[in-house]
C-alpha cells in the first residue's frame, strides 16, 4: 500500500560494537546517514497515511452500502457467533484429527511413490509403471469423485472386515489423491538435486540406496518443504470434503447451524477457524526453512 | 576374467573405447598405472581426460575394452560396481561435497556407511586427516562455510578416509582462484610422497612436470604421446602436442 517502499530502510550504524582501530565517521558519512534517515522517516509516513486512509475508505464503503445493516445481521451476528463457535470447534477437531492422521500417510505414501519412480532397472519396471500409473490417475480424478466413490462404493461391496465408517474412508479417500500429488513434489525435489551429488556418493562407494538416503532425499525434503506445506494447507482445507458422506466436522456443523437459523453467521465462522489455523502452520514452516538456511550458509554468501 | 600380463599395474586400461550417442570420446585407450606412482593426464578441454577417468570408477559405461584394478577386470558385468568404487577415491573439479553435511558428515559418511567403521573411530581419523590439513578448526562447519581451497581439501580428505587403492583427481584446482591452487596442489604433492598412486586431469603443465610419474596427452579421444615429463615436456614426438605446448608457452602458462 504504500507508494515509496522503504528500500533503505534503518541502515542501522555499527557504533555497539566498536572496531579497535580509531576511526572517526567522516562529515560525509554522516551527511548521507542523515538523509537516509529522513527517507526512511518519510517512507514510513506515507505509508502509515495510505493505509489509515486505504483502510477507512474501505470501511465506509462496506458500512455505506444499502444492504449492510441486513448483511451484518446475516453474516455478522454477535449472538449466532456466540452460538455457533463452540459447535464449530467441536467439528474442527475432526478435522484435526483428518489433517494429522491423512498428512502423516500422505507423506509417507507420497515420498514412497516418488522412489518407486526413481528407480532404475528391470527389476524394478512393474513397481515403477504402477507408481506412475497411481499418480497420473489419482492426479487427475477430482477429489470429490474420488470421495464419492470410496465413500459410497466400497461399502456396497460389502466386502467382510472393510470398514463402512464414512470418516476411515473420506479419509482413504484423500491419501489417495493428495498422496498423488505429494509424490510429485518429492520426485521434483529427488530430480531437483544435482547429478553430481548423485556421482560423489556413488564414486564413495556408496549403493543406490545409501545414496538415496543419505544424500539426495535431505536436500530433496528441505527443498520442497514451501510446496508440501501448501499441500498440507490445502489438504486440511479439504477435511471438510468428509462430511459429504455424513461425518459432522466444522463446515457441516455449522452448516446444520445455518439450515436451522437462516443464518450464515456459522459458515463466517468456520471460515475464520480456519484461516487461523493455517497461519501458524505457514509462519512454521517459514521459519524452520530460515532456520536450515541460516545454519547452512551462515557467514557466506547463500 | 584376464589377468595376463602386469598384474602389479594398479590400474590398467586395455582399447577402451567410450561413445556419447555419435561423438566418440574415447578411442582405443591404452593405460598402465604403477604402484605408487602419479600419472597426470595432459590435453585440451574435450580430450577425453574426464570421461577417461569417470570410466575407470565405472561412473561410466565403457563400450569395448577393458579396465583392471590391480588385475581384476572390473568392466565385467558380473562385478559390483559398488565394492570397485570402494577402492578407487575421486576428487571432482566442483568438489562436490554434501551441503546439507558438515565437513566431519561428509569425512564420515562412506568410512561408516559403507566400511562399517563405528562412529567414534571414523571420527577420530576424520579429525586426524583435518588436523593434517590444516582443517582442524572446521569439522563443524558446512561446506558453504568454507573458501574452495578450503572445500577440495575436505573433499581430498573425504576420498582419503576410506584408504583407496587408488586416487582419482578430475581437474582438481581448475575451479580454485592462482592463490588457492597452490595449498591444493602441495597437498597431492605430500600424498605422492606418501606412496599414493593417483591419476590426475590437470590443466597445471607445471604442477604435472614436477610431480608426474608418467605424462599423457589426449587429443581427440586417443592418447597422442605418453612418457616421462621430460619425455613430453621436453621432447614431444608428435606435432599436435609440440602445438599443444607451444599454444601453452605462449600463454605463459608452462
Amino acid at each position: 500500500m504504500t507508494a515509496e517502499h522503504p528500500a533503505t530502510a534503518a541502515v542501522a550504524l555499527p557504533e555497539t560494537q566498536a572496531p579497535s582501530d580509531a576511526y572517526v565517521p567522516s562529515a560525509r558519512r554522516l551527511e548521507r546517514e542523515r538523509i537516509r534517515r529522513a527517507r526512511t522517516r518519510r517512507a514510513t509516513t506515507v505509508a502509515t497515511v495510505s493505509t489509515v486512509v486505504t483502510g477507512t475508505v474501505l470501511v465506509l464503503a462496506v458500512l455505506a452500502s444499502p444492504g449492510w445493516p441486513r448483511t451484518r445481521e446475516t453474516f455478522f451476528s454477535a449472538h449466532y457467533a456466540r452460538e455457533a463457535l463452540p459447535k464449530v470447534l467441536d467439528g474442527l477437531l475432526l478435522n484435526l484429527r483428518l489433517l494429522v492422521i491423512c498428512g502423516a500417510a500422505v507423506l509417507a505414501l507420497g515420498l514412497l511413490l516418488a522412489i518407486a519412480r526413481t528407480l532404475r532397472g528391470p527389476v524394478f519396471f512393474p513397481l515403477r509403471a504402477l507408481a506412475t500409473a497411481y499418480t497420473d490417475f489419482f492426479r487427475g480424478l477430482p477429489l470429490v469423485i474420488c470421495l464419492l466413490l470410496v465413500v459410497f462404493g466400497v461399502p456396497a461391496l460389502r466386502l467382510q472386515g472393510v470398514t463402512t465408517d464414512p470418516v476411515l474412508l473420506g479419509g482413504t479417500a484423500l491419501v489417495l489423491t493428495y498422496s498423488a500429488y505429494v509424490s510429485e513434489v518429492f520426485r521434483a525435489g529427488i530430480e531437483s538435486v544435482h547429478p553430481s551429488q548423485w556421482a560423489a556418493a556413488r564414486s564413495l562407494g556408496l549403493t543406490h540406496r545409501q545414496a538415496l538416503r543419505h544424500v539426495v532425499l535431505p536436500q530433496a525434503v528441505r527443498r520442497v518443504v514451501p510446496p508440501l506445506l501448501n499441500d498440507l494447507v490445502s489438504l486440511q482445507k479439504d477435511t471438510g470434503l468428509v462430511s459429504i458422506a455424513g461425518a459432522v466436522d466444522a463446515v457441516y456443523a455449522a452448516q446444520i447451524l445455518a439450515g436451522k437459523s437462516f443464518n450464515y453467521t456459522p459458515y463466517v465462522v468456520a471460515g475464520i477457524v480456519f484461516v487461523a489455523l493455517t497461519i501458524p502452520l505457514t509462519r512454521f514452516a517459514d521459519w524452520t526453512t530460515a532456520r536450515m538456511d541460516r545454519r547452512r550458509t551462515q557467514g557466506g554468501i547463500a | 576374467m584376464s589377468t595376463t600380463d602386469a598384474p602389479q599395474a594398479v590400474l590398467r586400461l586395455e582399447s577402451v573405447r567410450k561413445t556419447f550417442g555419435t561423438s566418440v570420446v574415447l578411442r582405443d585407450v591404452d593405460l598402465e598405472v604403477a604402484p605408487h606412482t602419479v600419472t597426470a593426464l595432459i590435453g585440451s578441454s574435450g580430450s577425453g581426460k574426464s570421461t577417461l577417468l569417470r570410466c575407470a570408477n565405472l561412473l561410466e559405461e565403457i563400450d569395448d575394452g577393458a579396465v583392471f584394478l590391480d588385475g581384476e577386470e572390473i568392466t565385467d558385468p558380473r562385478v559390483d560396481p559398488d565394492t570397485v568404487r570402494r577402492r578407487i577415491g575421486v576428487v571432482f573439479q566442483a568438489y562436490n561435497l554434501f551441503p546439507h553435511m558438515t565437513v566431519l558428515e561428509n569425512i564420515t559418511l562412506a568410512p561408516r556407511r559403507v566400511h562399517g567403521v563405528p562412529r567414534d573411530e571414523a571420527e577420530d581419523r576424520a579429525r586426524e586427516l583435518l588436523e593434517r590439513l590444516g582443517l582442524g578448526d572446521r569439522a563443524g562447519a558446512y561446506p558453504d562455510r568454507l573458501s574452495g581451497g578450503q572445500q577440495q581439501r575436505v573433499a581430498i580428505a573425504r576420498a582419503l578416509a576410506v584408504r583407496p587403492r587408488l586416487l582419482l583427481l578430475d581437474e582438481i584446482t581448475a575451479a580454485l582462484d592462482p592463490e588457492l591452487v597452490g595449498e591444493v596442489l602441495g597437498l597431492v604433492r605430500e600424498l605422492k610422497e606418501e606412496g599414493m598412486t593417483m591419476v590426475l586431469a590437470t590443466h597445471e603443465m607445471g604442477f604435472a612436470r614436477d610431480v608426474a610419474d608418467q605424462v599423457c596427452f589426449l587429443d581427440g579421444g586417443v592418447v597422442l604421446e605418453r612418457g616421462t615429463p621430460a619425455e613430453v615436456f621436453g621432447a614431444p614426438r608428435q606435432e599436435r602436442t609440440r602445438r599443444f605446448l607451444s599454444r601453452l608457452v605462449e600463454a605463459g602458462r608452462l
